[in-house]
C-alpha cells in the first residue's frame, strides 16, 4: 500500500472547460514570449508555461493527463525558439508527471506547499534540460547554482500568486 | 501480465512519451542539415497560434502611444523643433565636408579595385516576439515571405546589426539574434582591421573569437562587420570591446557590447536586396587609375621638337637603344595598373650634371591617351629645372603624403642604366 499523506477522500480532483484548458497555456506562451520584449530579464527568470505545466497537474492529480498536459506546452514552447523540439518537451513531461504524482500523495492546495513544490520542480526542470540539452544536441550550457536558486525562487514566488488566480476556474468533478 | 501493466500504466506511458520525444531528437539532430524544413510545419503552428496575439498587442500599444506622443503630450515641441533646425545647419556644413572625403575615398578606392557593398533596398519591420527563452535568442518581426523577406537577410538598426532571418513565414519572419549560441558573423577592429568571428556565449553575452592572444587590442574599440559570411555588408556597426582577457587556445576572449540595444528592439531593417559592383566616382567614371595618377603626378613634359633635332644633330649618332654611357640612376615614383590591366611606370632620371651630351637617356613622355610611358630621348641639359624634378614621395590631393604602393606583378621593372643590357 502507498504511503500518502492525504487520504483519499481529502483529495480534490478538478477538471477544467475546454477553453481554459486550451487558453491558459496559450496565455501563458504568449505571455512568456511577448513580456521580454519590454522587460528583458522576464525571460532569464521566469518560465510561465512550467507554472502552468504545475498548476494543471496538481489540480487534475492524474499523472497521464499531467505528463501529456506538459509534453503539449513543452513542445509548444519549443516551437516557437529555433532549438530542436523536444527539449522543453521532454523537461516539462517529467515535471508535469512528477507534479500529478506529488499531487495524488501530499496537500498541494496551502501557500506553503506550493512554494516549495515550484521551487523543486524548477529545479528538476532546469536540470532535465540541461542534462538533455548538453548529452544530446552537444549545446553549450553552463550550470549555475545561484541563478538557478533565484529564479526557483522567484518561479514559486510568482507561481502562489498565479495559482491563486486560476484556482477560479477549477470545476470540481 | 494484465495486472502489471495496469500497476505501471502511469510509468510505461510516461517512458512511451519519453522515448518518442528523445526518438525525435534525435532524428533532428542526425539531420540537422536540414532539421529547419523538417520541423518547419510544427514550427508554423505555433508561430500562427501565439503571432496574432501579439501582433494585435503591438498594434494597440502603439496606436495608444501614438495618439499620447503626437496629440496631446506636445509639451517642448517648438524649442526642440528651433534646436533641430539649428542641428540641421550644423550637419549640412558638416555633409559639405564629408562628401569632399567620402569623393576622395571613393577615388582612391578605384585605385585599388576595391570593390564595395551596396545596401540597395531594406524593409523596416517591427518586433512583435521573442523565444520567450534565454536559451533560444531570436526575435519575431511583423514582415515574412510576403514582403520579400527570406532566410539569412541581414537584419539591422541604424545603431548597428541586430541578427539575420532564419525562418520565414509568410507574414512573419524569426531573426536570430547575434547574441545566440548559434549565431557567427564575419567581423574585424576597426584600427587594427584584425579579423574574427562574432559569437553569442550562453549567458546572454557577444564575444569576438579567433584573435591570436598576441595582438593588442583595446577596450572601447570599434567593430565593424567584415562581410566575410557574406550576410552582413562590410563595414557596418557592431559594438565596442568591453573587455580583454585571455582565452582558450591561444585565442584572446574579447567581449563586445553591442551597438544596436538587444534588449529593447523595437523595429529593425531587414536587408532584401544587397548588390556588390566596384566602387564609382561621379566626377571619374571614365577615367582610368593610370590617367587620374598622370593628371595629379608632375613629370617631365615633352621636349620641343626643335630641341630634339638639335641634340640629334649634336650627337650625331643618337641611337635610341645604346645605352647612355654616363650612369643614369632612374628613379621609380609610382606604379599603378590602369583599369585594362596594362601598368604603367613612370621613371624619372635624377639631376646629375653631365659635362657632354649623352647618346640616350630614359625619359617619360605622356602619350595621346595620358598614359606616361618610359621613352628614350637625347638629353642635353646639364641641370635639370628643378620644377621638373619629381617629388620622391607623391601627394595626394589633401596634401598629404600617400603611400608607396607595390608593383603590380605584370608591372615592367626598374630600368636600371648601370646593368649591362
Amino acid at each position: 500500500m502507498p504511503i500518502t499523506y492525504t487520504s483519499g477522500e481529502q483529495v480534490e480532483v478538478y477538471r477544467f472547460s475546454f477553453p481554459v484548458t486550451i487558453g491558459i497555456p496559450l496565455l501563458a506562451l504568449f505571455v512568456q514570449a511577448f513580456v521580454p520584449l519590454r522587460f528583458p530579464r522576464f525571460a532569464v527568470y521566469f518560465d510561465l508555461p512550467l507554472l502552468v505545466t504545475i498548476f494543471f497537474a496538481m489540480a487534475r492529480r492524474s499523472p497521464i493527463s499531467g505528463l501529456l498536459t506538459g509534453s503539449v506546452i513543452g513542445l509548444a514552447q519549443d516551437m516557437l525558439g529555433h532549438n530542436p523540439i523536444g527539449l522543453y518537451g521532454i523537461a516539462k513531461t517529467v515535471v508535469g508527471y512528477g507534479a500529478s504524482s506529488l499531487g495524488v500523495k501530499l496537500d498541494v492546495e496551502n501557500a506553503g506547499a506550493r512554494f516549495l513544490v515550484t521551487l523543486a520542480f524548477y529545479l528538476v526542470h532546469a536540470a532535465v534540460y540541461f542534462t538533455v540539452a548538453r548529452g544530446m544536441v552537444n549545446m553549450t550550457q553552463t550550470w549555475s547554482w545561484p541563478h538557478g536558486i533565484v529564479a526557483g525562487l522567484a518561479n514559486a514566488f510568482l507561481g502562489v500568486l498565479l495559482y491563486f488566480l486560476l484556482d477560479k476556474f477549477k470545476q470540481r468533478t | 501480465m494484465e495486472s502489471v501493466l495496469g500497476r505501471y500504466r502511469n510509468l510505461i506511458i510516461l517512458v512511451g512519451v519519453l522515448f518518442l520525444q528523445v526518438l525525435g531528437l534525435a532524428m533532428q539532430v542526425k539531420k540537422s542539415g536540414n532539421d529547419e524544413e523538417k520541423t518547419r510545419l510544427i514550427r508554423v503552428w505555433a508561430v500562427d497560434a501565439v503571432t496574432p496575439f501579439e501582433r494585435a498587442v503591438v498594434w494597440a500599444q502603439n496606436g495608444s502611444s501614438s495618439l499620447w506622443h503626437n496629440y496631446f503630450y506636445l509639451r517642448g515641441v517648438r524649442a526642440e523643433n528651433r534646436q533641430l533646425k539649428e542641428q540641421i545647419e550644423h550637419m549640412r556644413l558638416e555633409q559639405v565636408r564629408l562628401s569632399d572625403d567620402a569623393a576622395q575615398a571613393r577615388r582612391l578606392q578605384i585605385l585599388l579595385a576595391f570593390k564595395e557593398q551596396f545596401i540597395s533596398r531594406t524593409v523596416a519591420a517591427q518586433v512583435i516576439g521573442s523565444s520567450g527563452s534565454d536559451l533560444s535568442r531570436i526575435i519575431y518581426i511583423d514582415k515574412g515571405k510576403n514582403a520579400g523577406i527570406e532566410p539569412d537577410m541581414a537584419v539591422m538598426t541604424s545603431d548597428g546589426i541586430v541578427g539575420k532571418v532564419l525562418l520565414v513565414y509568410p507574414s512573419v519572419a524569426q531573426v536570430l539574434l547575434i547574441s545566440d549560441q548559434s549565431s557567427g558573423v564575419g567581423a574585424m577592429l576597426e584600427k587594427t582591421r584584425l579579423q574574427g568571428v562574432l559569437r553569442g556565449t550562453p549567458n546572454g553575452e557577444v564575444a569576438l573569437e579567433r584573435v591570436m592572444s598576441d595582438e593588442q587590442v583595446q577596450v572601447g574599440e570599434t567593430i565593424l562587420t567584415s562581410g566575410g559570411d557574406q550576410i552582413f555588408p562590410k563595414g557596418l556597426p557592431v559594438g565596442k570591446v568591453t573587455e580583454v582577457g585571455n582565452g582558450k587556445d591561444l585565442f584572446l576572449n574579447i567581449k563586445i557590447k553591442p551597438a544596436a540595444d538587444l534588449s529593447k528592439l523595437e523595429e529593425v531593417l531587414v536587408l532584401i536586396e544587397k548588390q556588390e559592383q566596384p566602387a564609382q566616382s561621379e566626377d571619374a567614371v571614365h577615367l582610368r587609375a593610370s590617367d587620374i595618377l598622370a593628371q595629379r603626378l608632375p613629370s617631365v613634359p615633352d621636349k620641343p621638337a626643335a630641341d630634339a633635332k638639335s641634340a640629334a644633330a649634336g650627337t650625331g649618332t643618337a641611337d635610341a637603344a645604346t645605352p647612355p654611357q654616363t650612369p643614369i640612376k632612374p628613379q621609380i615614383t609610382k606604379a599603378a595598373r590602369n583599369s585594362s590591366g596594362a601598368s604603367s611606370v613612370h621613371i624619372t632620371p635624377l639631376p646629375e650634371p653631365r659635362t657632354e651630351p649623352a647618346d640616350g637617356a630614359s625619359t617619360p613622355s605622356r602619350k595621346s591617351d595620358g598614359t606616361t610611358v618610359p621613352t628614350t630621348a637625347p638629353t642635353t641639359a646639364a641641370e635639370p629645372d628643378a620644377a621638373q624634378i619629381k617629388p620622391a614621395v607623391p601627394r595626394t590631393k589633401s596634401g598629404s603624403p600617400s603611400t608607396p604602393s607595390p608593383p603590380p606583378p605584370n608591372s615592367q621593372p626598374p630600368v636600371d642604366q648601370n646593368s649591362p643590357q
